[in-house]
């Protein structure tokens, strides 16, 4: 049983599958994420592949400020992604909202309406920061999944 | 069933070989596509990560026959490429499971129909549409598919799996080849007929209420479908005689080099619209198979 645990935590930690949600965010963000599969960074090597339904997502990536708009769709895709799963702010704007802090059209920051496991600030973040912070998501995803079992969480 | 039947089922090329082959087959495709990028590329255990951390997602509890429907369809096409690749003739004069060609194409279809039909159950508008788009492909290169068939057939006069295989000096075999290996990358939906999982267009096509246990088996599926597929066509060029580990040995290179030419055609393409795919099947390749099954058909009965 413990042999399996481990075997079923190391595999949570390789293959972590990302899927990315803008919440209203300049682009900037979105465009280092996707520097990050490109040659030079190549997240691949570490298992991190960008899926496109949330169903097969492990990681959730949100960039931006979460405007009213977007609010009922971050709400929708989180509860899509299959547990366990995790949450990585991408950018100062799912943080703190940055320099849209106090308009009437943002409903943000993050944190208010889901959980979230890692902060990747900046503005936006180098493609190096981000994969460590989807990196150590990762390492939360597979202990996460561990603890959840020994409890004995009911299956959803 | 005999002895030899159960080993091919379970042990070579079936179930303990074919599923790591199918892992390391998906993760040599990966690989070479990034290597030619310039990319590192995945670790080689990858595939096996991916099913292991699949089958550890709880999924959303579904209800009733949909849900049943949804678990049915890989199972099925995990289950008809297990039998497919068994009986596979990898030793020309060994006896496996004796079927012939027509049983073997059958089986090789059932993933593709029960992807179909996994699009239409889920019931997302991607699923319909990337399931409309892989029944119009499997129309398209199953024409060709099936005249390269007949025309290895005809040319061997026989429809017996384990005499059509072995490489013969008949150039109306190695045309037949040659039209398989046409179909293959449009079979396993590899650039540039990727059009029905496109993921910038359609997300995951079929596959996108997948989760968690089912998705693992559609990615098992998906592995088995390559060694099938290659080692369907290793088959026919292996040389017929020879000591059984040199067959063994022939079927296992011959297809792992077939997994880097899919790869560099891969990753050398982009990807065709669906009307471009079915105009590259029936208005090229199916004039010439066609061409190629007359004339074949006439040199058997001049003989």
């Amino acid at each position: 049983m413990n042999l399996i645990k481990r075997l079923m935590h190391r595999c949570r930690r390789k293959s972590p599958f990302l899927f990315h949600l803008n919440t209203g965010s300049c682009n900037g963000c979105d465009i280092e994420l996707v520097t990050c599969l490109s040659p030079r960074y190549d997240v691949e090597q570490l298992g991190i592949h960008l899926e496109g339904s949330p169903r097969h997502a492990d990681i959730l990536c949100i960039t931006g400020p979460v405007t009213r708009n977007t609010l009922e769709a971050v709400k929708t895709v989180y509860s899509q992604v299959c547990e366990p799963k995790a949450v990585v702010a991408l950018g100062s704007c799912p943080a703190s909202c940055n320099v849209f802090a106090g308009s009437p059209v943002i409903a943000g920051p993050l944190s208010k309406h889901i959980p979230v496991d890692v902060y990747v600030p900046g503005c936006p973040p180098h493609p190096d920061a981000m994969i460590e912070g989807i990196a150590r998501a990762a390492q939360i995803l597979a202990s996460r999944g561990v603890s959840a079992r020994a409890k004995g969480e009911p299956q959803r | 069933m005999n002895v030899s039947g159960l080993i091919h089922f379970f042990l070579f090329p079936g179930l303990l070989f074919a599923v790591p082959a199918g892992w390391f087959y998906v993760w040599g495709e990966r690989k070479a596509v990034a290597r030619m990028q310039r990319r590192i590329g995945p670790p080689l255990l990858q595939p096996f990560y991916d099913f292991v951390k699949l089958l550890g997602k709880r999924t959303p509890s579904r209800h009733g026959i949909e849900a049943d429907l949804l678990r049915l369809w890989p199972a099925l096409s995990v289950l008809s490429m297990i039998g497919a690749i068994a009986m596979l003739p990898v030793f020309p004069s060994g006896r496996g499971f004796s079927g012939d060609a027509v049983l073997l194409v059958a089986l090789l279809e059932l993933p593709s129909i029960c992807f179909i039909l996994a699009g239409f159950t889920s019931g997302s508008i991607y699923g319909e549409i990337g399931a409309i788009r892989e029944a119009v492909l499997s129309v398209a290169n199953n024409l060709v598919f099936l005249l390269s068939i007949v025309t290895i057939a005809v040319t061997e006069r026989t429809f017996r799996l384990s005499d059509m295989a072995g490489g013969s000096w008949n150039p109306g075999h190695w045309i037949g080849v040659f039209g398989i290996l046409l179909c293959i990358p449009a079979k396993l939906r590899l650039n540039p007929f990727s059009t029905s999982s496109a993921e910038q267009e359609i997300y995951s096509g079929p596959l996108t209420e997948y989760a968690g246990a089912a998705l693992a088996m559609w990615e098992l599926a998906h592995g088995l479908e390559w060694v099938a597929l290659t080692g369907f066509v290793a088959t026919l060029v292996v040389p017929a005689s020879g000591p059984w580990w040199f067959h063994a040995l022939f079927f296992v290179v011959a297809s792992f080099a077939q997994v880097m030419l899919l790869s560099t055609i891969a990753a050398a393409t982009a990807r065709f619209t669906l009307q471009r795919a079915i105009r590259f099947y029936w208005r090229w390749a199916a004039v010439l198979a066609v061409l190629v099954v007359c004339s074949t058909i006439y040199m058997r009965y001049r003989w």
